[in-house]
């Protein structure tokens, strides 16, 4: 129609544009050829220094060049007077900045800026903060300007207050970045330390003391607004896990104290068993056990061949060392690294004996979730039940009502805790197994604190939905255990730990490993009734429980395995001699 | 005077406004002709915006009414057999009630040598009156009215004070608005300039806070995610329950369980029964619907989730304003229009149009210089239209108060920000104010001043309206020991709103297209569908609005590609690939202030 502009077809521009890359890419390549030459021929000149800005203006992410181009800075560097070189280096500085307009996330612009800083006369610390500003307000989770953020606010001395005022910005500008978040629980405990506890809790730790307080706290005051501050932001959105993650970092964690936590010694076995507080790995903490006052040469073992690191280490005493039940015996396990040791009295008369403390809900679970006092905790619950109220089916809400509950009173709170993980089930249908494995870990607290408080050495947690078995450092003396109908999978390495385990019941679960029932040298009865165990191979490691007399294996797929007896008698002949066998 | 040998034309637009404007560039967008008439010396009719002195004139223009004397004989003789005429109105009556204030004293007086001309002053408020105004040369005696500084005050703050004298002077900085509104980021207006390319004429800012004034006191109102964080006014609960509510309008129409027992009652009950508390009601009402006590449930929604679609398109609030003032929109469709071909005529408009009588249309107009110029489609605004050819004159009237101030409302750290304030109503019968404040960034006042536009449907005259508002924002100190703002410029006037008529309401030929004039709502989507509806009216099979190409892709007639001067293709091309670039790449522009919405393609949103 007359009057209509004309335009070019798409195809024409896609040919003009394609004859325009064409050309550049030739232009790249004829250049890049030339400076690698030039750097083979070690030439360092000004030449050199344009080449490269060309190439690198059009690709920055090209690390070769960018260190050829070092190499050629600190060769002009040498010829030049002061002035000069600060001019050279500014120069350098913005050619920098017009790269990372091409690429704000290019590692060699990053890292080459922060070595230019470093050569710099006189560094213009202001201008690079103001850089990061810019950079972070256009992509406020770019990493590498967050880091070069870092090096600039050290260089420069910004104060830790300011750094804290620019978080505050951020974080009102968008509290759904988590960047922001935790620069902030860096930059907190800096401004507002936390006095420091009685002094002498740091002399020589006794092992009777409490888990330490973190390092990295909070004064009381400022915590308390920053609890407002993640209120808000999740009062807003709860949906946001930012402000719920800080909020868990606020509430704190402590680590436990590193000390030996448990001694046990047996006549009959002359074996010395030892629990940590933690995995370690024993063959080089430097560990030293005397025994009635002369050091004795071990080999210290792990329960497991697979455990490396491991709460719980063994070893055998010389033959005949204290075999007699008529002799008295001080055994002390030494740990020199940490400076901590542990006694253990073998009487007369005793088959074995131990030494440990009776460990508390706070020293052994609490410690994990918080350390903030109760009277908080209490506060921060009743916030969140606020929440959960107008948003009864938030997870984050629910799983830290959970936290706070047990941090507050594990056993209180039982039926309170297990109704919030079937709700929590069934609004997150896809972590429903991280929450039965968190389930299971609290249920198996519980039970050993109240294991504790009965002082007995049975275990019982028959019928839970336990679906992983955690914390079996903790069962080192004990001598039954149930866990019967329950949803396990496995028996795992770990399990080896319970040296003094006798009578092991398991029946109805979905077991198909056993791995775990592994050197255990007490077990005699094993009760296995309606488990997943398929192969003849899984049972390989009951080989090794000597005492085993008593195994009871109905209800399993391998029960229909053909000659089953027979194979069973080849695999652990010390079993099919006694009496009490059950296929 | 080449344009008068055009006289076979396919459109012709008469008094453009927004809506003529847009229908004129679309037009000719497809390769119609399309000539524009406009009888004043501006462009964009109510819709233009003016400087001080121009304004001034305006005022003076409207205050003389003039009267153009028509000679039927000129056109008499134009008219042939079967030819039927229809006169145009040539009075435009949409402003009434005109009044002017001015508190800014006429020149600078030194306090401290005069504290007893002081008293004199404070006195005689009638003679503020405007009609003074216009004439600043008659009397040199000091016109300030305000409660204004005690001579308690340092001398220097007073003498800081900006003149009627400097007002003048500095008039060309003021882009005063007849019409105030706000562009809706994701609004049929802002969708048809990034669509038609149009948005390369011009610049947008930001509207920085919404605010709201309640007792006497001007507040945030929490309307984003990061306002609803950041709010001191607002308990943990009351952040919840908003953001619930609010998260639930973004999609309520999926939900209907939870609003159907109240599609016939008010939206304000259905909040009521939302629990919200009495505070989050009238936010959530007045200033994010920004609806009225009696809006039903569902119309309410529908204005609650619109303000929340176009958050965070540019920024933390839904509202861009073009940088110059609203009356840049309609020139840059102008400029488009004309891109394509369209021809302008200022001071120059129609007496007549001549109506063939068998087929009852127009086919041609008759101009005031006697002028018979042939064409097929004729659109014209309201105010053109004499009474004998309307059917219903049921309009309403807005009532629009303009001030020039020296202080913002609502101090912050930043003091160049847009600001809307919606103001409830003092009354419940009364209407509900809204008030747009313009930075001196924005291009539409002077440095050190504001601009405030106060807007509302009236029920009385404008200033009858506006001026309880303008007492209780700018003459009480809303802290204690401050002095209040200070306003040194007020004028108030009513404009027709004719938004509620449609072509049922005028008897005229088929193709005659008549626009109506600005309504009273804050976005201008009611006039862009109106342009909308009315080019598919003309052009049932076109396109409306298809992008413009970028000029590097026009092909000149007889050369090829690059024919028409390499340095014009390739200035233009290197300067937006620059514009680009500082915008998607560049890191070390400034924090992007001035969002121009050229540069902004859908992928660029989030």
């Amino acid at each position: 129609m007359h009057g209509r502009v004309k335009v070019k077809s798409t195809a024409q521009q896609e040919e003009e544009k394609r004859k325009e890359r064409e050309k550049k890419l030739k232009a790249f390549v004829s250049a890049r050829d030339a400076v690698l030459r030039k750097r083979s021929a070690g030439e360092h000149d000004e030449e050199a220094l344009q080449l490269t800005q060309q190439l690198l203006s059009s690709n920055p992410d090209f690390a070769t060049l960018w260190n050829y181009r070092r190499e050629v800075l600190l060769q002009l560097e040498t010829s030049r007077e002061k002035d000069e070189v600060q001019k050279l280096y500014e120069s350098e500085l913005h050619f920098i900045e017009a790269c990372l307009k091409v690429n704000p996330k290019s590692y060699g612009c990053w890292h080459h800026r922060s070595w230019v800083n470093t050569r710099l006369p006189q560094p213009d610390w202001t201008r690079e903060l103001g850089l990061c500003d810019r950079c972070l307000s256009l992509d406020e989770r770019n990493f590498h300007c967050w880091d070069y953020r870092r090096v600039v606010v050290k260089e420069s001395g910004v104060s830790v207050e300011q750094e804290l005022q620019f978080t505050d910005r951020l974080i009102g500008s968008n509290f759904s970045n988590y960047s922001s978040w935790h620069y902030r629980s860096t930059l907190l405990p800096q401004l507002h330390p936390q006095p420091a506890p009685d002094s002498a809790s740091n002399t020589s730790p006794s092992p009777t003391a409490s888990p330490q307080i973190h390092s990295h706290r909070v004064c009381e005051e400022q915590l308390l607004k920053e609890y407002e501050l993640a209120h808000n932001a999740f009062f807003t959105d709860p949906n946001d896990q930012s402000a719920w993650f800080y909020y868990r970092w606020l509430l704190g964690r402590a680590e436990r104290e590193e000390m030996i936590s448990c001694v046990y010694v047996s006549r009959e076995r002359e074996r010395v068993s030892v629990a940590f507080s933690k995995p370690v790995h024993a063959q080089s903490e430097g560990l030293m056990l005397v025994l009635d006052g002369q050091p004795q040469q071990v080999e210290w073992r792990s329960t497991h061949p697979r455990l490396r690191h491991s709460p719980v280490w063994l070893c055998d005493l010389p033959p005949g060392s204290v075999s007699d039940i008529s002799n008295e015996h001080n055994l002390t396990v030494h740990w020199t690294e940490k400076y901590t040791h542990r006694d253990c009295a073998l009487y007369t008369g005793c088959a074995e004996s131990w030494c440990r403390d009776s460990a508390t809900d706070q020293e052994l679970f609490r410690s994990e979730l918080s350390v903030e006092k109760s009277s908080v905790l209490q506060a921060e619950l009743q916030s969140c039940n606020q929440l959960l109220e107008l948003e009864p089916q938030n997870k984050w809400c629910l799983l830290t009502i959970i936290l706070l509950m047990r941090a507050l009173d594990p056993l209180g709170h039982e039926k309170e805790t297990l109704a919030h993980f079937q709700t929590l089930k069934e609004v997150d249908p896809m972590r429903s197994s991280y929450y039965s494995d968190l389930c299971s870990k609290f249920l198996i607290e519980n039970t050993i604190l109240k294991m504790e408080y009965a002082e007995v050495r049975v275990f019982s947690l028959s019928n839970k939905n336990l679906t992983t078995l955690c914390h079996l450092d903790q069962l080192l003396l004990v001598t039954h255990i149930n866990l019967s109908s329950n949803q396990l999978l496995r028996l795992p390495p770990q399990f080896a730990m319970l040296q003094c385990l006798e009578v092991l019941e398991a029946d109805d679960n979905a077991i198909e490993s056993l791995e775990g029932l592994y050197h255990l040298p007490k077990l005699e009865e094993v009760s296995l009734r309606n488990n997943q165990i398929c192969k003849l191979s899984d049972l390989e490691s009951l080989a090794s429980c000597t005492k085993l007399t008593r195994l009871d294996l109905r209800g399993n797929p391998v029960h229909k395995t053909a000659n089953i007896d027979s194979e069973l008698s080849q695999l652990l002949p010390l079993l099919c001699k006694s009496q009490a066998f059950v296929v | 005077w080449q344009w008068l040998l055009v006289t076979m034309l396919s459109v012709c637009v008469h008094f453009p406004g927004l809506t003529e404007s847009v229908i004129a560039a679309a037009c000719s967008r497809v390769g119609q002709s399309v000539l524009h008439l406009d009888r004043r010396n501006y462009y964009a009719g109510n819709w233009a915006s003016f400087t001080f002195n121009g304004l001034l004139s305006w005022i003076e223009e409207y205050k003389q009414k003039v009267q153009i004397t028509e000679s039927e004989q000129v056109w008499r003789s134009l008219i042939d057999e079967g030819e039927d005429v229809v006169p145009l109105s040539s009075v435009d009556s949409s402003i009434s009630n005109l009044e002017v204030f001015c508190y800014a004293r006429l020149a600078l007086i030194l306090l401290t040598t005069n504290t007893n001309e002081e008293h004199e002053v404070s006195e005689p408020e009638e003679e503020q009156h405007t009609s003074d105004i216009s004439e600043p040369s008659q009397s040199q005696e000091e016109k300030d009215s305000q409660p204004i500084s005690s001579p308690a005050d340092p001398p220097v703050e007073v003498e800081k004070k900006i003149t009627y004298q400097k007002l003048v002077k500095e008039g060309r900085r003021f882009n005063i608005d007849l019409v105030s509104k706000l562009m809706y980021s994701r609004g049929a207006l802002v969708d048809l300039l990034i669509k038609s390319n149009v948005s390369r004429y011009a610049e947008f800012k930001n509207i920085g806070h919404i605010l709201t004034c309640r007792n006497g006191k001007v507040e945030q109102v929490p309307c984003s995610r990061a306002d609803v964080f950041a709010s001191k006014q607002l308990t943990v609960v009351e952040k919840r329950m908003l953001m619930k509510f609010l998260t639930f309008c973004l999609d309520f129409e999926q939900h209907p369980e939870e609003y159907q027992d109240y599609t016939e009652k008010p939206f304000r009950e259905f909040l009521k029964n939302k629990k919200l508390t009495e505070n989050l009601q009238d936010f959530v009402l007045h200033s994010i619907a920004m609806v009225t006590q009696q809006t039903l449930t569902e119309e309410g929604l529908k204005a609650t989730q619109h303000f929340l679609r176009c958050l965070g398109r540019y920024g933390n609030t839904p509202f861009l304003f073009p940088l110059y003032g609203l009356g840049e929109i309609p020139q840059c469709f102008c400029r488009m229009c004309a891109v394509f071909g369209g021809i302008y005529c200022l001071r120059h408009s129609v007496q007549c149009l001549v109506v063939d009588k068998a087929s009852n249309k127009v086919k041609a107009v008759i101009d005031t210089r006697g002028q018979k110029i042939s064409c097929s489609h004729f659109v014209v605004e309201d105010s053109y239209i004499r009474d004998e050819q309307r059917q219903s004159t049921a309009y309403r009237q807005i009532s629009r108060a303009v001030l020039i101030t020296d202080r913002s409302v609502l101090p912050s750290e930043s003091d160049q920000q847009i600001s809307l304030v919606t103001i409830p109503p003092l009354e419940s019968s009364a209407p509900a104010v809204r008030m747009v404040e313009l930075c001196s960034s924005s291009m539409t006042c002077m440095p050190g001043t504001y601009l405030v536009h106060l807007t509302c449907s009236s029920s009385g005259t404008a200033q009858e309206d506006l001026a309880p508002v303008v007492s209780e924002l700018f003459h009480v100190s809303t802290i204690p020991g401050e002095e209040p703002s200070e306003v040194l410029w007020v004028m108030y006037f009513n404009m027709r709103d004719t938004s509620a008529l449609d072509s049922s309401s005028y008897s005229l030929p088929s193709n005659v297209h008549v626009c109506t004039g600005p309504d009273g709502s804050l976005g201008s989507d009611c006039s862009i569908k109106l342009a909308e509806s009315v080019f598919h009216h003309i052009l049932p099979d076109e396109e409306f609005c298809p992008p413009a190409p970028n000029p590097e892709d026009i092909i000149y007639d007889g050369d090829g590609p690059q024919a028409e001067g390499p340095g014009f293709d390739e200035s233009v091309n290197t300067e937006a690939e620059e514009e680009g670039a500082a915008h998607e790449k560049n890191p070390s522009t400034e924090p992007a202030e001035m969002d121009s919405v050229a540069d902004t393609t859908p992928s660029s949103e989030e």
